[in-house]
């Protein structure tokens, strides 16, 4: 909400400069967004004196002027054709910048005479839109003075933004009676302006939809001249945003600017039959006065007469019967709407307008009669006229409402002790009304007011929240309590472990194309209404967002890419709820390490890569990655042969990893291997608490043995099914198996492979002899045979 | 042989073996000169074997210039050896020399985006105000994102929220919507436990807004206390307190100012004086102002809709941006570049996995630290 200084003065009796009172609007929580004055950029422009006028030896339609603008006699050269010895105007010196166009003025020769400046009109000025000529000023305008403090253009404009609480400021006045409760200054009376109706209102008026609109004024006024309105209005609407209109049209809009307080003006002419507040049949149309044609339903209120609608009740009227010109007879409209009415209608239209942020806040109910007068009264003053008497349709809510409220609680929910009679006179300036026993009536244009709280925030944004004493939140003893879940614990751990195994964390949107969660198995949950298609679908993969991401990095000429994000996938519970499912996702592109001087060509990843860091971060996350099951099931979106799932148990999934589908990494146009990976927090079983004290152990005494065996095994037979079979032969023994070499070829028949494995043996109380060794080994050979695997000789 | 020939004859030996070893130029020629002296047959083992057959007089007249000769023959042998090889090896070092300019291979360097960061380091200082994280679903229902906190659904603050709506209601006949604040995690939290409450959560949260400075998603943090007897006094202080812990600097100043929030009554906005060092906006001071929170008295009639007695219970709530505040203290000045995944941004601006918040050092990280 914007509004210059004066018209603030207008109702505030004050000494403050502009500085105060942005200070004084700041603290009781009316938020300036900005200061502008006017003045500013006319500074340079002083009102100067034409000395003479000669023509211009070269050109026929310049003239070389003489003029005086306090320093002295000054050549310009000038092309306006009212420029003339004697007059007096505006005139810009070189170095001034002129507002419509931004241009520096500066001295130059046109046509061989020099030009020290500039004679302006009010356009160049963006004062106005008459550029047929230099500005003229009366004769007595003061050689030498600014111009803009002479024309009385240094009123510098506030911006407010009003929180959506505070209707009653949406309005100047009411913004002057929250400064002087301030202690800025003091409130001016309102004049109280009665017109008088010399004939009875001829036309009907009513209200048919009392909850929608339960009170409609109105009043006729015959015999207007829609003319300009007065300068004064015109500054104080444009300080505020608006442009004039019509004087009808801005006696309305400066009445809503002033007080808040939206109203509509009719041309009679255009109106048949009764004019009826009532609900809108289905589908009935009007055409409102921003040019757009709405279709209305029966939720809502409108103003029609026998033909249609004329208005989309305290929303926008309708362009049919809108003031013009011509419009000699207006019904004036003051009516009181439900504002819930009023917001589900606007939402509905997505129209808004200044009355429906308004009404939809909800006006002051007891304005409506004076609100009237106040209109018809600036009509007949600016326009003419004579005034019908008043109709008044329906009643305002005006059943008066209080709070009973203690002046102890101001202290207890405010923290600052204010004297019970400072808290009564804040509140008696605020309009509220102070009763026995601390019953506090609500001013009517306070809607917002609801309970004692509100009572308090009043007391303390007046009293100013900088003056609460900061008070310690009580402190337990000792040192802090470890706040941390669990899972909280386990996701702070990965994350710092996926970086400290070189990956980078991103941060991706989480929502997807849909084609791209397509690509994912599809996502569970689809906006209604997406900011744009590649934000739509709520990802059900971490990988996507990923991918998109190592393909900008890869069209920015990275050779390099390893990326890892932790978040959440977005599935759909049972009973419509979302399961939030915390899940760390990696992707691996490009080369794994560059070309080298010792390495020489660069190496790529590949689905290996994938594997070791799931499993040192499994590892990190306290998982036993050694009992761990890989099985297959990836996901479609992964290699079908370089892929697998690690697995706690045959249904428990804790991560899929692999070289991602062509298909897939072509739907992300990234070429070469991609490998990916997602390890799903939310699978990893929560480790029960059982204190810091560790399993006891002592190194063993005695040093480990080791055994090479080599088997040919089928081709197809995971390695991993040898290497646990032998593990798990003779555990008492055996503590580790590393599997070392796998070949295919030479020596080795076909749909075979020979795997070999070096089994590490550890004594216990005393040293293997060799019987115990060969026993061991008849063991091992046995478990592997038991795969159809043959020791090689 | 006289006396006197046979001292000249050990001289003489002495004389010729000396210079030989010395002058010895490879171990096999010194190996040849230990076998002619010290071998089987070597001529100090021969001598020394006529020591036995000597009578005791003779021994003990002879026996030490023996012994002398073979230790000085010795040793001129050994030393003579352990040149030899120190020079062996000092020439095959030589021939070993690498260029030490060359690049050794290099380990990725990782990387906690700045997001993550600043909520470690939120949660480390919340932690010792006995401020415990929370958390709830970031696709909610209405009622938690607005009803239960005091917005109904006509009420013009909806409005301020750009909602991302989706179709379908939940078993509650409730919308479905993502979150446009952590507030709800306030619902969740009152409606689960009981009070004393003492909560930060942080989060992602979601608004359809996209412009130079507004990203359709993007992290709150959520804070909230209820209790007995807590005012506005505890919430100014709780969040000096922070942003002086945060920002590591005791010059914070705060400015608090009335306003408006539909779930807390009285509610207050919270701007920082800040001032620009080399382009750069500075947290300190109070030169100018910026609005960094938002924060209120908890509205009775949340605390009602979360079942609790609001004669008994009230408290504070407060929320403010995480990668505003990442962006205030690291410098960053490009929202939108937070979520671009961008390699060279990420190992810019993000921080070492070991950087982990801590009290005793210091929450942030600093540049060069």
């Amino acid at each position: 909400m914007k509004f210059s200084l004066s018209w603030l003065k207008e109702h505030l009796e004050t000494e403050a400069d502009i500085h105060a009172v942005a200070d004084c609007l700041n603290r009781i929580g009316l938020e300036v967004e900005g200061i502008e004055n006017p003045a500013d950029v006319l500074a340079a422009f002083r009102i100067a004196k034409v000395l003479k006028a000669n023509p211009h030896p070269q050109a026929d339609k310049l003239q070389v002027l003489i003029v005086d603008a306090g320093d002295g006699p000054v050549q310009v050269v000038c092309g306006a054709p009212n420029a003339r010895t004697g007059m007096t105007g505006i005139f810009g010196p070189a170095g001034a910048i002129v507002p419509s166009n931004g241009m520096e003025l500066k001295v130059t020769a046109i046509r061989g005479e020099m030009s020290n400046g500039m004679m302006c009109s009010l356009f160049e000025l963006a004062l106005g839109e008459d550029h047929d000529g230099i500005a003229e000023l009366p004769d007595d305008a003061p050689k030498g003075e600014s111009y803009a403090l002479w024309a009385g253009l240094n009123d510098p404009v506030i911006d407010v933004a009003i929180t959506p609480n505070r209707q009653d400021c949406m309005g100047v006045y009411g913004i002057a009676r929250d400064l002087a409760a301030a202690g800025l200054g003091t409130l001016k009376p309102l004049k109280t302006p009665i017109v008088a109706g010399t004939f009875a209102c001829p036309i009907d008026i009513r209200t048919d939809d009392t909850d929608g609109c339960p009170a409609f004024y109105g009043r006729v006024i015959k015999g207007v001249n829609n003319g300009v309105s007065p300068d004064w209005m015109r500054a104080r609407l444009k300080s505020a945003g608006q442009k004039p209109i019509s004087a009808l049209v801005d006696i309305t809009n400066y009445v809503m600017l002033d007080h808040g307080r939206p109203s509509h003006a009719y041309d009679l002419a255009k109106l048949t039959g009764a004019v009826v507040a009532r609900r809108a049949k289905d589908g009935e149309q009007v055409m409102a006065l921003n040019d757009k044609l709405y279709s209305l339903n029966p939720d809502m209120t409108v103003i029609a007469d026998d033909n249609g609608v004329h208005d989309i009740a305290g929303i926008m009227g309708g362009t049919h019967s809108g003031c013009s010109d011509t419009t000699t007879d207006v019904l004036l409209e003051i009516a009181y709407f439900n504002p819930e009415r009023i917001a589900k209608t606007g939402q509905a239209l997505m129209l808004t307008s200044d009355a429906r942020s308004r009404f939809e806040r909800g006006v002051d109910p007891g304005f409506m009669g004076y609100g009237l007068e106040l209109i018809s009264s600036l009509i007949l003053e600016i326009c003419g006229g004579v005034a019908s008497e008043v109709v008044k349709a329906g009643e305002a809510p005006l059943t008066p409402r209080s709070i009973s409220y203690d002046s102890a609680y101001c202290a207890a929910l405010g923290g600052v002790e204010v004297d019970a009679e400072k808290q009564k006179a804040i509140l008696s300036s605020l309009g509220f009304g102070i009763g026995m026993d601390w019953a506090v009536t609500i001013p009517t244009w306070r809607r917002d007011i609801d309970g004692p709280a509100d009572l308090v925030e009043e007391v303390v944004r007046i009293v100013g929240i900088d003056n609460i004493p900061s008070t310690p939140l009580p402190r337990g003893e000792g040192v802090a309590i470890p706040t941390a879940t669990p899972m909280q614990k386990l996701e702070r751990k990965m994350r710092r472990a996926a970086a400290a195994l070189g990956l980078n964390e991103a941060i991706n949107w989480s929502f997807l194309p849909e084609k791209e969660a397509a690509a994912f198995g599809g996502g569970e949950w689809t906006l209604t209404n997406p900011i744009s298609e590649d934000m739509k679908v709520m990802r059900p993969s971490l990988l996507p967002g990923l991918l998109s991401a190592a393909q900008r990095n890869m069209d920015r000429g990275a050779s390099s890419v390893r990326l890892f994000e932790l978040g959440r996938r977005y599935f759909k519970a049972a009973d419509g709820s979302s399961d939030e499912r915390l899940t760390l996702g990696l992707l691996l592109a490009g080369d794994k390490t560059p070309r080298g001087w010792a390495s020489g060509k660069a190496v790529k990843f590949d689905a290996y890569d994938a594997k070791a860091e799931v499993m040192a971060l499994l590892g990190a996350a306290g998982v036993a990655t050694d009992a761990l099951m890989v099985m297959q099931e990836a996901g479609d979106h992964y290699h079908p042969g370089q892929s697998a799932t690690l697995r706690m148990g045959p249904k428990n999934i804790l991560a899929s990893f692999g070289a991602l589908h062509p298909a897939t990494a072509k739907i992300f146009d990234l070429d070469g291997a991609v490998i990916a990976a997602e390890i799903y927090l939310d699978a990893i079983p929560a480790k029960k608490a059982s204190g810091f004290m560790r399993p006891a152990y002592t190194p063993p005494v005695l040093q480990a043995v080791t055994r090479d065996f080599a088997f040919l095994v089928a081709a197809d037979l995971p390695s991993g099914d040898l290497v646990r079979a032998i593990k798990s032969s003779d555990k008492d023994n055996i503590v580790a198996v590393h599997l070392f070499d796998q070949f295919v070829g030479q020596g080795v028949p076909d749909g075979q492979k020979s795997l070999a494995v070096e089994v590490t043996l550890q004594p216990d109380e005393k040293s293997y002899d060799e019987p115990e060794l060969k026993a061991i080994s008849d063991t091992i050979i046995a478990a592997a045979t038991k795969l159809g695997a043959v020791l090689r000789g | 042989m006289s006396e006197l020939n046979w001292q000249e004859n050990l001289a003489d030996y002495r004389n010729t073996y000396l210079p030989k070893i010395t002058n010895c130029q490879d171990l096999e020629a010194l190996d040849g000169l230990r076998i002619e002296l010290f071998g089987k047959s070597g001529w100090i083992t021969l001598l020394l074997k006529t020591l036995g057959q000597m009578l005791p007089e003779e021994r003990t007249a002879k026996g030490p210039v023996i012994q002398d000769l073979r230790q000085i023959l010795l040793t001129a042998l050994n030393e003579k050896k352990t040149a030899l090889e120190t020079a062996a090896l000092n020439d095959r070092l030589a021939t070993e020399r690498l260029d030490m300019t060359l690049p050794a291979p290099s380990f990725p360097r990782g990387s906690v985006h700045p997001v993550s960061q600043v909520m470690d380091e939120l949660a480390e200082i919340f932690a010792d105000m006995g401020f415990a994280v929370a958390e709830g679903p970031e696709i909610e229902d209405d009622w938690r994102n607005f009803t239960a906190l005091n917005i109904p659904e006509t009420h013009p603050a909806r409005a301020m929220h750009d909602t991302f709506y989706f179709p379908g209601k939940n078993a509650d006949s409730r919308d479905m919507l993502l979150r446009t604040h952590t507030s709800p995690v306030q619902i969740r939290t009152m409606t689960s436990q009981e009070p004393p409450i003492r909560i930060i959560a942080p989060g992602r949260v979601y608004r359809s807004d996209s412009d130079a400075t507004h990203t359709p998603m993007f992290h709150q943090i959520e804070g909230l206390v209820i209790d007995k007897g807590i005012h506005l006094g505890h919430l100014k202080w709780t969040l000096e307190t922070f942003l002086k812990a945060f920002f590591e600097r005791d010059d914070v100043v705060l400015r608090l100012r009335p306003s408006y929030f539909p779930f807390t009554e009285p509610s207050v906005e919270v701007d920082v004086g800040y001032s620009i060092t080399n382009g750069k906006r500075v947290i300190g001071g109070s030169e100018s102002w910026m609005e960094v929170l938002g924060s209120g008295m908890v509205h009775r009639k949340v605390i009602e809709a979360c079942g609790l007695d609001p004669d008994v219970w009230q408290g504070f709530a407060f929320g403010t941006g995480v990668d505003r505040l990442a962006m205030l203290k690291y410098g960053m000045d490009d929202l939108r570049a937070f979520f671009d995944g961008d390699n060279r941004w990420l190992g810019h601006y993000g921080f070492a996995a070991l950087d982990v918040p801590t009290l005793s050092t210091g929450v942030g990280t600093g540049v060069g630290a």
